[in-house]
């Protein structure tokens, strides 16, 4: 099997889409003779020439709205925004434009769009460069959110956000670009957009994650004494409780561990609906891992410590294993 | 030669080719407008509504320069743009009073109508927001080898957001098949043009990107037919966009809750003088199309037509409830009916 790097998954979905339906274009900021600046994009523009992928000027309202008018009228535009800050000031165009244009059509028109961004903590790019703002994208009705966690996963499922009907939005976690990993591409593999995966079954606790914190979830649970199932949800909305509930119905525990401030995070939902869904089921009260609510600091010593680390990870879920009671987070210990 | 034996956007749409249908559907806009504001009066429309008294000679002007098969976007002051796209007057008057008989079934109301029949995307809420949309429809009918072009419609407000000048700027440099069509009503919501903008015409921002910047009388349904005809041409040539600043003003205030108080004395009258019904009206006089007095007799029946559509509004249905959770996404109820445009 091929070892390569993540950041190919991403460059050989795009290339096998562009391959299979005339319709996808590719745009962004240095998309096109640049090859990208995670170098996702490299040769896209000599495959498929400069009217399928498009560098555009800085300017991300303008090439934000020309996908979502490109989308209704036919195209499959796949957006690049660089880092996934860069949205905020094209916000209105995915979330009050995009978004409704189906709902306002009475079904008539749609906007198969996708949003592809780089997006995440770990790499010392400081506060404005360094979320994952999903929370943004899951509290608007009509779009969709994935989050990629590996090779398998990244082509899998931006191979079915560009097939979908719908405005999809892909967070890439970059921290992961450059990580390399052993995967043979099957062009006809797709993840359905909704459908989570289990990626390490157990039996004591479900530890519900996803994207760069799959490994650490994975990592956590090898090194943990309770027998840990770990869940990769891949789609935050519409999010997979199917899954999530038969895990937890066999399990009796719930972790979710996020990428997110505390106050936002998707696991407030997963959590709530489990709670009200199946609080018969539960041995323990559910237990949220997430950042705390604060800026990303730039310091390797800040960086390192405010994202929660297997080590960290572990200790959380021993103690909700071991009393059934959920342990505070360090910052809360620390004040 | 009028519409009435044929009542789809499609056919109201090309009925405009017709000198007389032009003067009748602008009499029908300011009587739609004039019958919402009532229906709001009477208890039957909700939100806000954002008239455009006044600006009939734009919409029609604009929508006899275009073929049903290019793509126009449009802000919330849009009903006049509708009717005159072809979007019938129960459709428009439905929409606004939220029955299933609206264009968008009652879900959009009146800052959002639609008809991709003829072209029209739902019209926007917020200011600035159709002209990148009209980049992209630009660059997808291009792209499939399409004769097409876009058209924005947007005010003087539209001017100093953002979107404006990625837009114009965005089209320019990839010589986009785009009309961007600004109305000066002289007013940005309740604010005077002078506090927000410094400069007097919105068209010589069209030279910082490099194309036609181009004013015109608004209230002359004929001149604006005129430029939008030689930016329409320019498009389909490929030789790029044009910024059209239709110079007009707008009767009311911003929306329905604004009396206008801010308006200098005799400003309204001054414009009232121009009214573009009536400019039209009288050329008709000239050319021998329309009799002398034969105005009034144009106004009775396009009277009782729109007050038979508000009939036909306040007989149709509520939206059921199940439209709640109808068109969120592909798989909610209601399905995936995606409109091809140019297939």
């Amino acid at each position: 099997m091929a070892k390569i790097w993540i950041r190919q998954a991403v460059l050989k979905a795009l290339d096998d889409a562009m391959t299979d339906d005339p319709s996808v274009i590719v745009m962004g900021e240095d998309v096109a003779v640049a090859g990208g600046p995670f170098k996702v994009t490299e040769g896209l523009l000599a495959s498929h020439g400069p009217e399928r992928v498009i560098d555009t000027p800085i300017s991300e309202m303008a090439f934000m709205g020309a996908a979502v008018g490109a989308a209704v009228c036919g195209l499959k535009p796949v957006v690049e925004m660089m880092f996934i800050e860069f949205i905020g000031v094209a916000l209105d165009q995915l979330t009050t434009q995009a978004a409704t244009m189906r709902y306002l059509s009475r079904g008539r028109l749609t906007t198969p769009l996708v949003v592809r961004a780089s997006a995440g903590a770990g790499q010392g790019f400081g506060c404005q460069h360094s979320q994952m703002l999903d929370h943004w994208f899951r509290g608007t009705p009509g779009l969709k959110v994935a989050v990629t966690s590996n090779a398998r996963t990244t082509y899998g499922l931006l191979r079915s956000a560009i097939e979908d009907p719908d405005p999809v939005v892909i967070l890439e976690p970059r921290v992961l670009y450059a990580e390399r990993e052993e995967y043979e591409f099957d062009r006809d593999y797709r993840i359905p957009l909704g459908q989570a995966e289990i990626a390490r079954p157990g039996t004591d606790v479900t530890l519900v994650t996803c994207g760069a914190m799959r490994r650490v979830a994975l990592a956590a649970a090898e090194a943990s004494s309770a027998n840990v199932e770990v869940i990769d949800l891949l789609t935050l909305w519409p999010w997979d409780r199917k899954t999530v509930m038969e895990s937890v119905a066999r399990t009796g525990r719930l972790v979710t561990l996020e990428e997110a401030p505390a106050g936002s995070g998707w696991g407030g939902d997963v959590v709530s609906s489990i709670a009200v869904e199946a609080f018969g089921k539960l041995k323990a009260a559910p237990h949220r891992i997430t950042l705390p609510d604060a800026p990303v600091p730039y310091s390797g010593a800040l960086e390192a410590r405010f994202l929660p680390s297997p080590a960290y990870v572990a200790e959380q879920v021993a103690a909700l294993v071991s009393t059934n009671k959920p342990p505070l987070p360090w910052w809360r210990n620390a004040a | 030669m009028t519409i009435s034996n044929s009542n789809s956007p499609i056919a109201r749409r090309e009925a405009l080719q017709d000198r007389l249908e032009q003067l009748t559907r602008m009499i029908e806009i300011r009587f739609v407008e004039d019958r919402i504001q009532k229906l709001f009066a009477e208890g039957h429309i909700r939100g806000s509504t954002h008239l455009a008294s006044g600006q009939e000679a734009v919409s029609v002007g604009i929508a006899r320069s275009i073929d049903p098969d290019d793509i126009v976007t449009c802000t919330y002051r849009g009903h006049g743009h509708a009717l005159a796209l072809g979007v019938t007057p129960e459709g428009v008057i439905g929409e606004i009073c939220g029955r299933v008989i609206g264009c968008a079934g009652g879900l959009g109301g009146s800052m959002h109508l639609v008809e991709p029949e003829v072209g029209l995307l739902p019209t926007a809420a917020i200011i600035g927001a159709g002209l990148p949309i009209a980049c992209g429809a630009a660059m997808a009918a291009r792209a499939r080898g399409k004769d097409r072009v876009a058209v924005s419609i947007f005010g003087d407000g539209s001017a100093n957001i953002g979107a404006f000048h990625e837009s114009l700027n965005f089209a320019a440099i990839r010589k986009l098949p785009v009309v961007f069509v600004c109305e000066n009503n002289l007013y940005g919501e309740y604010t005077r043009i002078e506090l927000s903008t410094p400069v007097e015409d919105i068209a010589v921002r069209a030279a910082s990107y490099n194309m036609p910047g181009v004013i015109v009388d608004g209230q002359d349904v004929d001149k604006v037919a005129e430029a939008m005809g030689v930016a329409v041409a320019r498009a389909r040539r490929g030789e790029g966009p044009t910024l059209i600043e239709m110079k007009t003003y707008r009767y009311s205030g911003h929306s329905r809750s604004d009396p206008a108080t801010y308006r200098p004395a005799g400003e309204l009258d001054a414009w009232l003088k121009r009214d573009p019904i009536d400019i039209l009206a009288d050329r008709l006089v000239s050319e021998s199309i329309l009799a002398p007095g034969g105005l009034d007799q144009l106004k009775a029946e396009t009277r009782d037509a729109v007050e038979r559509a508000t009939g036909q509004v306040l007989d149709s249905a509520a939206p059921d409830l199940g439209e709640i959770l109808s068109h969120v996404s592909a798989s909610s109820a209601g399905g995936d009916q995606r409109w091809h445009f140019w297939p």
